[in-house]
């Protein structure tokens, strides 16, 4: 309903003022996952294909105001709850001089680290699309943005909770019990439809960028409860809690090195708690004589829940390197490998891509989990080891 | 009276870097007070086969009273890379401030200026090629006068200040006499070889003042690649204020 209104309100302004630019781009991708082990449970299948598409619209006008849209769909061969629809945004942009206002549903990025991203809490994660949770929802949301010479505030009124997006019983990537994102829980009485808020300081002094903000609402993590549905079985009921998040990032530049930090105190879900992730980048140009560039990553992610965290870094140390080759094609390969600090659990990843002519792109992800105990989130992926290829056309 | 008995002497006892200096000083006063100006670029990289590839480029540029200018690079093809934007703030002394934006993730990326000697965008341009040209970046040295290409020139040498970070020992500028415009420049390497040489041709003048290149050519003789630089659709005093190169901004490229 809401955004039927901004819709409308947007094609009516469209009308009413004179078109600068008008565009229409985007992607449609193809992708093959193969797993190098059968699955765990007889339910799921074993590889998978699948196709998506995402058009963006844009509109400006002379006074730099704007209206944007981009859905999102994907169609999966295995899992239908892969295959799903999502605006992910659906806005107008106010841009006056001292500040710009944002309506509709919306993408926000806050954080500086490579690995792991615990800071950025607007846009909920949309697991199905990859387990590296850099995909995210459209998020509805009123922001007013206020940039002034001493940093920038942002304010957000967020209506509409989203909840996150958990593979289902075909899929593979998932725990043992499959999450029943039909029978969500919330500890709000108003469910999803409580107005959740944020604000947020930032600014770039000299060679530091600084970024603090507080959040009010309904934790995008879930508890994850065990249940069981209306047929019996059993399932895992995602539980939404009200909380108090206050979150930091920092990013310094000392001449080759970037020093990055994430931190977040949560109160309202459990026991409070604090969790941090930290580390640097350190970049090669011209790597052995070549135009080639390499970066060095290392992160060490902490959560004091330790083995009650709800995600897999209660205590890991990343390392990666990204090789970017500066040739025609973009060519870059990422690998990464993330190790358990108190256990033998690894897990080890590489995103590769490359531009064919000038529309197309060539994308490779493999992912190994390796040696996880038992009680190890990533245990449930011992036997998903897969390969995912892509080819994705650019309009 | 006194300055008018110095000057004179000053004139006559001016060593090679004073004289190279005053070239450099010369030709970036000839060009302040340009306020901004906007440009579409398009790119062309063509590898030692001959093999060619575009990218469509936007630039802002903000000019900075007391500091080096302000610009933001936005890319429009190829399409998989349609938004990502470069913001520089470029510094008289110490580092440029650079961000990067990837708008598949709507992400601000703060990236270490150290990398100056880097391929900017998988080109034969480095990142340092590409930020303005302060004066203060560099010493100078006047070689010699010369004609190229039928233009009266002097031809200076350039060492850059922050010998650690650039990616060449010095560059050797051929600068037109009558109007201060650059028509080549030699980049010799760490190894103190010639590693590229830059060309540029179709100066024009805007706002009766301002001259700017519609091309601008840089081979590099040691890999024999080479990119082109077709310059087009220069708007000057646009009215672009700090605003237009903040970090939202970035956010807003379209």
């Amino acid at each position: 309903m809401r955004t039927t209104i901004f819709l409308l309100l947007a094609v009516g302004l469209m009308n009413a003022a004179a078109a600068t630019t008008s565009e229409l781009s985007g992607y449609v991708a193809a992708e093959g996952s193969v797993f190098f082990n059968s699955p765990l449970s007889p339910e799921q299948e074993r590889h998978s294909a699948s196709l998506a598409l995402q058009p963006e619209f844009y509109h400006e006008w002379e006074n730099g105001s704007g209206f944007l849209v981009v859905p999102f769909a994907r169609l999966d061969s295995a899992d239908p709850e892969r295959t799903h629809f999502d605006v992910r945004e659906l806005n107008y942009l106010w841009l006056a001089d001292r500040w710009e206002l944002r309506v509709g549903v919306g993408k926000v990025f806050w954080g500086t680290t490579e690995f792991v991203h615990l800071v950025d809490i607007v846009n909920q994660t949309d697991l199905v699309e990859d387990i590296d949770e850099e995909d995210k929802l459209g998020q509805p949301m009123v922001h007013l943005s206020i940039p002034r010479d001493w940093g920038i505030v942002d304010m957000f009124i967020l209506p509409y909770f989203r909840e996150r997006t958990f593979p289902g019983r075909k899929g593979r990537l998932r725990f043992p019990l499959v999450v029943d994102t039909d029978n969500a829980k919330y500890e709000s009485a108003a469910e999803e439809h409580r107005l959740d808020f944020a604000i947020r300081y930032s600014h770039s002094i000299g060679d530091w960028d600084i970024g603090i903000y507080h959040f009010n609402g309904t934790g995008r993590e879930p508890t994850l409860l065990p249940d069981s549905d209306e047929n019996g079985e059993p399932v895992l009921i995602p539980l939404y809690e009200q909380i108090n998040q206050t979150g930091v990032d920092l990013q310094l530049v000392a001449g080759q090195w970037l020093w990055k930090l994430e931190a977040l105190y949560r109160t309202g879900q459990a026991d409070d708690f604090f969790a941090a992730v930290g580390g640097f980048e350190y970049t090669l140009v011209g790597v052995a004589g070549t135009a080639m560039d390499l970066g060095i990553v290392a992160e060490w992610a902490y959560d004091d829940r330790g083995d009650e965290a709800t995600t897999p870094y209660e205590n890991d140390a990343m390392f990666g390197f990204r090789l970017t080759l500066n040739d025609p094609a973009s060519s870059q390969i990422l690998a990464g490998l993330m190790q358990d600090m108190h256990s033998s659990a690894r897990a080890i990843s590489i995103e590769a891509s490359h531009r064919i002519g000038s529309n197309w792109k060539a994308t490779l992800e493999a992912w190994a989990f390796l040696d996880a105990p038992e009680d190890d989130l990533f245990y449930s992926f011992r036997d998903d080891d897969f390969v995912r290829l892509g080819l994705a056309y650019y309009f | 009276m006194l300055s008018l008995l110095l000057l004179p002497r000053v004139a006559a006892a001016e060593t090679p870097e004073e004289k190279g200096l005053a070239i450099a000083q010369e030709a970036d006063r000839r060009d302040t007070g340009f306020s901004d100006f906007t440009a579409d670029m398009l790119m062309v990289l063509r590898n030692k086969p001959g093999q060619e590839s575009t990218r469509k480029i936007r630039i802002r540029m903000l000019e900075v009273e007391g500091d080096g200018d302000k610009s933001l690079t936005i890319f429009d093809t190829p399409r998989d890379v349609k938004g990502t934007a470069f913001l520089n703030f470029t510094h008289k002394v110490g580092d440029d401030d650079q961000w990067l934006y990837l708008p598949a993730l709507k992400r601000v990326k703060r990236i270490s200026s150290r990398n100056k000697s880097g391929s900017f965008m998988g080109s034969e341009f480095a990142y340092e090629d590409i930020s303005s040209q302060e004066v203060e970046k560099y010493t100078y040295k006047w070689i010699r006068d010369e004609v190229y290409e039928g233009k009266q020139c002097f031809v200076i040498e350039r060492y850059p200040v922050d010998k650690k970070k650039s990616g060449y020992t010095r560059q050797v500028s051929w600068i037109g006499k009558s109007e201060y415009r650059e028509w080549k420049v030699d980049y010799y390497d760490r190894k103190k070889s010639r590693l590229k040489t830059l060309t540029v041709k179709g100066y024009q003048k805007y706002l009766d003042k301002y001259w700017r290149a519609d091309e601008m050519n840089m081979v590099n003789r040691q890999t024999g690649k080479s990119t082109r630089l077709v310059w087009s659709n220069y708007k000057f005093r646009t009215g672009l204020t700090d605003r237009d190169f903040d970090k939202n901004s970035l956010r807003r490229v379209r």
